[in-house]
């Protein structure tokens, strides 16, 4: 069985820190979705684990053996990479071979792993073709047996359904999620830059923010299971990526602590958190975090006037004008007769608030629902640029 | 799906785009159509005259027409018959074959190396390589005249080998650098997940994909070789280990007064007419081959 | 990225024995004979005896009967920039003209090129041999048609007069080496963005104008590149000097020179020195070139 642990991992490409202080640990049989904006580093990471590059620190260990000077080969991952490559010059038959063949594999046994990749990606009739004959999912899949074929405990995945167009994306996503099912004991790393990816297929994501400008920060800011992230996000940045539309952020001040309770000011509007008071000082600036989905319209002690509306059929985007903020609050309504210039009341219900200190830094639900249920989160912190 | 092919589609889709308004020649069509056919003309004319010298015999040698009056094979028998050209054809096709392979194989290598491998002195060692193609050939002569004794080869073909190499490795290496670089990471990368050592990849992966690219280039170093002169002239004496352009060169008739002209130009036909095959069914290779070792350098 | 151990040194390591035997190659075949090119050039090794030599110093370059002092020598030198001078200027001009007409789509283009190649093909001795044939002062079609034609009175002894012979030579080099040139500047050409065409169109420039004002400064870069190259080829001919004028004075390029003391005299330590001075000018001149070169591309991409 193969575990995936990561300690103290850092790169940089001369001067350029990439990846700083990573630690992971990856159980067998985990779906791990790497995810983030661009810049994050989420693909060196994965070459990291493939030993495509050299970490610059830190250790990294497959199945308690020390990998880090250990060539691609024998650390028995296997990859699909972003742009497939697929030799071209050999069919796909030659393709998924060509590997085995170098690992001294007798040929019978080659045949049998090739046939039951070939089952499992339904590859019959392709077998003879070369890669340039195929169509871009067909070229997917080709990729993803010749990864099977190897039988790794890892499979690494480098956005491999960015090159496919949206139809074609949501039913390899699907076969993917079957794939790992189907495979049941190997682990899969996945890197994305596709939040519903992301939301998916993880059985765990770890989010990764750049580094530029912020040296010396760690690197993940958050992992752990999506629906983690999504109602618990240890800091601003988490919640700010995870989720769409974005959360709507409101600057505010502290106006008063109870237990489990913090009311603050967001220019004259007051709004109730549910969440612990610890640390938090009245006066202390901070921001509010509010999701679209959770803002209540149509009733509740707030009024705004709607400046804009976005119809999508299933539901509406509404977006009201806050006194004092810059942007929108945007809120999500089932309704589609909203008009533009409407008054509308709205809420703030306190157990869904958010609330991050000006490091970023999120203040922590009260006792009774964990913020870290995945146990492993660090204290991260973010700084506004 | 190469990178040569690659860059050669791109370039017919800009000329497809350029339909329209093509008219990059900088005079009007009656001077760019008498020029073409002026210069197809001048590029073309002397080897036609060879051609018809070569079926002239005697005093019909002496008319300057295009089409010989009497054709006749015997420049051509005579060639074969008071020389031992079938030898020297031989010598020759031996010698350039030996140095195409020689130059391929150790130039791929190293243009793998030197076009995706990053390394301390990398751009040091490339500048020398192509300084090396500039290196007057009577500069290694008298060093390579020892060098081909002490390796006991003198008069053999194995020290014409030796010595064209001089000539065929910077710029295969050259040429092959430019191509290698074109490949894309991924397929390096995926070669390195399936375990293939480097020896492997560079040829059975890399190498089927650059053929186009290594047919231009061996074409390039053929040529070189097969056209060789000054070394095959110094570095052989014996007339059966001579190859073609030395033995055309030393030609003579037995009297030793006027050259046997129409013998001459035989021999001449006989060594060029597969050469120019070779280059009209190439020449969208070569011409690839030949402005890649020059523009991207 | 600099290797620090692990992966990418291991990658750096295999780099250099995937390197390795070309480079010992080339240094065996090239550096080592350049080296003992130039050590022989301080000997007064003889072709006979060649491991049985004397270090005389300069000897050979600034000696009583050294290189400096003979006329020979310094006519080499002379025949051999005249030539480059004269053979690189013709072959730009026309293999300029000739990329244009390449350049151009056209139904000529595919004939254009196979005929632009044959002349590169041909191995030079058997073009100078075949021009030799035309340019026969009794039988040669040249003279011929000129005599018809009336452009000359006499026939001209083409490769044998020394007013003329070099002259043939450059006529025969520029026959066969204005394809190479031609291929270099059309690559330059190709460059060009299509764009610049159409857009100049649009204007309504002249065409000649476009040629002068766009083209020309556009490939200046590749256009000196290939002077160069040219330049570096012409200064060490051979072939064609030694097969169409033998040994003779009037046109003796410095490499025909080498051999002669080399081979035919077996001054092995004269001509090698002769070897060094042209090893030495041809390196001199690269160097600079590439100086003067890196100036234009620098300015051309500014």
């Amino acid at each position: 069985m193969s575990r995936i642990e990561l300690r103290g991992v850092s790169k940089d490409f001369g001067n350029t820190p990439v990846l700083n202080d990573i630690d992971l640990s990856i159980s067998p049989g985990e779906f791990c979705v790497f995810v983030g904006p661009s810049g994050c580093g989420k693909s060196t990471l994965l070459r990291l684990l493939a030993g495509l590059e050299d970490p610059s620190a830190g250790e990294i260990e497959i199945d308690g053996v020390l990998v880090n000077h250990l060539p691609p080969a024998r650390r028995n991952v296997a990859m699909v990479f972003q742009s497939y490559a697929l030799y071209p010059h050999m069919s796909v038959h030659q393709n998924m071979a060509f590997g085995l063949q170098h690992r001294k594999l007798p040929s019978d046994e080659i045949e049998r792993r090739i046939a039951d990749a070939v089952r499992i990606l339904q590859l019959d009739s392709l077998l003879q073709r070369r890669p340039r004959e195929l169509s871009g999912g067909q070229r997917q899949r080709v990729a993803i047996a010749r990864a099977i074929v190897r039988q790794p405990k890892v499979f690494l995945f480098d956005e491999p359904l960015s090159n496919l167009d949206a139809a074609l994306r949501v039913h390899t996503r699907l076969e993917i999620a079957r794939l790992h099912r189907a495979l049941g004991s190997a682990s899969m790393v996945y890197v994305t830059h596709d939040q519903v990816e992301a939301m998916t297929l993880a059985d765990r994501i770890v989010l990764l923010q750049p580094l530029a400008g912020r040296r010396g920060a760690p690197s993940v800011a958050q992992a752990g299971p999506p629906l983690d992230l999504y109602h618990h996000p240890a800091n601003r940045f988490v919640a700010g990526f995870i989720g769409s539309p974005a959360m709507n952020f409101v600057d505010a001040r502290v106006k008063s602590l109870g237990d489990e309770q913090v009311v603050a000011d967001a220019s004259g509007m007051l709004c109730a958190a549910r969440l612990s008071s610890q640390g938090l000082t009245p006066g202390e600036p901070v921001t509010l975090g509010i999701r679209p989905e959770h803002v209540v319209l149509g009733q509740g002690p707030q009024r705004a006037r709607v400046s804009h509306v976005e119809r999508l059929g299933e539901l509406s985007h509404v977006y009201l004008d806050l006194p004092g903020a810059s942007t929108p609050l945007l809120a999500k309504s089932p309704r589609d007769d909203i008009a533009i210039g409407e008054l509308l009341a709205f809420d703030f219900p306190a157990q869904v608030m958010h609330l991050f200190r000006s490091d970023g830094v999120a203040q922590a639900r009260g006792a009774a629902c964990t913020a870290t249920r995945s146990g492993r989160v660090k204290s991260q912190w973010y700084e506004p640029s | 799906m190469s990178a040569v092919n690659a860059a050669e589609g791109s370039a017919r889709t800009s000329q497809r785009r350029a339909a329209p308004g093509r008219r990059r020649f900088p005079c009007g069509p009656i001077v760019y159509w008498a020029a073409s056919l002026l210069f197809i003309f001048v590029s073309i004319f002397p080897l036609l005259y060879a051609l018809s010298t070569s079926f002239k015999q005697g005093s019909a040698l002496f008319s300057p027409t295009l089409w010989p009056e009497a054709p006749t094979f015997a420049n051509y028998s005579g060639v074969f018959t008071e020389q031992p050209f079938a030898q020297n054809l031989l010598n020759s096709l031996l010698v350039a074959g030996s140095v195409v392979t020689l130059s391929l194989v150790l130039s791929l290598m190293a243009a793998w190396a030197f076009g995706r491998v990053e390394f301390r002195g990398r751009g040091l060692l490339l500048m020398l390589i192509l300084s090396a193609s500039m290196l007057p050939q009577v500069a290694v002569l008298s060093g390579m005249f020892e060098l081909v004794r002490a390796l006991a080869m003198y008069d053999t073909l194995g020290a014409l080998v030796v010595a064209d190499l001089v000539l065929t490795l910077p710029f295969t290496v050259w040429v092959l650098v430019t191509f290698m670089r074109q490949l894309p990471k991924e397929l390096e990368e995926a070669a390195a997940m399936d375990g293939v050592g480097v020896l492997t990849l560079v040829f059975r992966v890399f190498m089927p994909l650059l053929w186009p690219a290594m047919v231009a280039t061996g074409l390039l170093a053929f040529i070189a070789a097969w056209n060789e002169f000054l070394f095959a002239l110094t570095f052989t004496l014996s007339t059966e280990a001579r190859t073609v352009p030395v033995a055309i060169a030393l030609i003579s008739t037995a009297s030793g007064f006027e050259l046997p002209w129409g013998k001459i130009m035989a021999a001449s036909v006989i060594v060029t007419l597969p050469l120019v095959a070779l280059v009209v069914v190439f020449q969208r290779r070569i011409v690839a081959g030949l402005s890649a070792g020059a523009v991207k350098g | 990225m600099r290797p620090r151990g692990g992966l990418a040194a291991q990658r750096v390591r295999h780099a250099w024995w995937m390197a390795a035997p070309m480079l010992v190659v080339l240094a065996a075949v090239g550096g080592w004979p350049l080296l003992r090119t130039i050590w022989f050039s301080v000997t007064d090794s003889d072709l006979s005896s060649l491991g049985d030599y004397a270090f005389i110093g300069l000897e050979n370059y600034v000696g009583e009967y050294g290189l400096l002092a003979s006329p020979d020598w310094w006519q080499a030198v002379g025949n051999t920039l005249l030539f480059t001078a004269l053979s690189v200027a013709l072959e730009t001009l026309l293999g300029l003209g000739v990329a244009l007409l390449l350049n151009q789509p056209s139904r000529l283009r595919t004939l254009l090129r196979a005929a632009l190649l044959v002349p590169w093909a041909i191995p030079t001795v058997v073009s100078a041999k075949m021009w030799s044939w035309m340019l026969h002062d009794q039988f040669g079609i040249v003279n011929h048609h000129l005599l018809a034609l009336g452009v000359i009175a006499v026939p001209l002894a083409w490769t044998a007069d020394p007013q003329l012979s070099l002259f043939s030579v450059v006529l025969v080099d520029v026959w066969k080496a204005t394809p190479y040139m031609a291929l270099l500047i059309l690559a330059a050409l190709q460059m060009v963005p299509v764009d610049c065409y159409e857009a100049a169109r649009v204007d309504g420039v002249p065409r000649w104008q476009v040629f002068r004002r766009i083209t020309l400064p556009l490939i200046m870069p590749g256009l000196l590149v290939a002077m160069i190259f040219r330049t570096l080829d012409a200064l060490r001919v051979f072939d064609l000097i030694y097969v169409m004028t033998s040994n003779s004075r009037d046109t003796q390029s410095m490499s025909v020179f080498v051999r002669e003391q080399l081979i035919d005299f077996g001054l092995v330590g004269y001509g090698s020195a002769a070897a060094t001075c042209l090893f030495f000018m041809i390196a001199l001149l690269s160097i600079v070139a590439m100086g003067l070169l890196g100036k234009t591309v620098e300015r051309a991409a500014r």
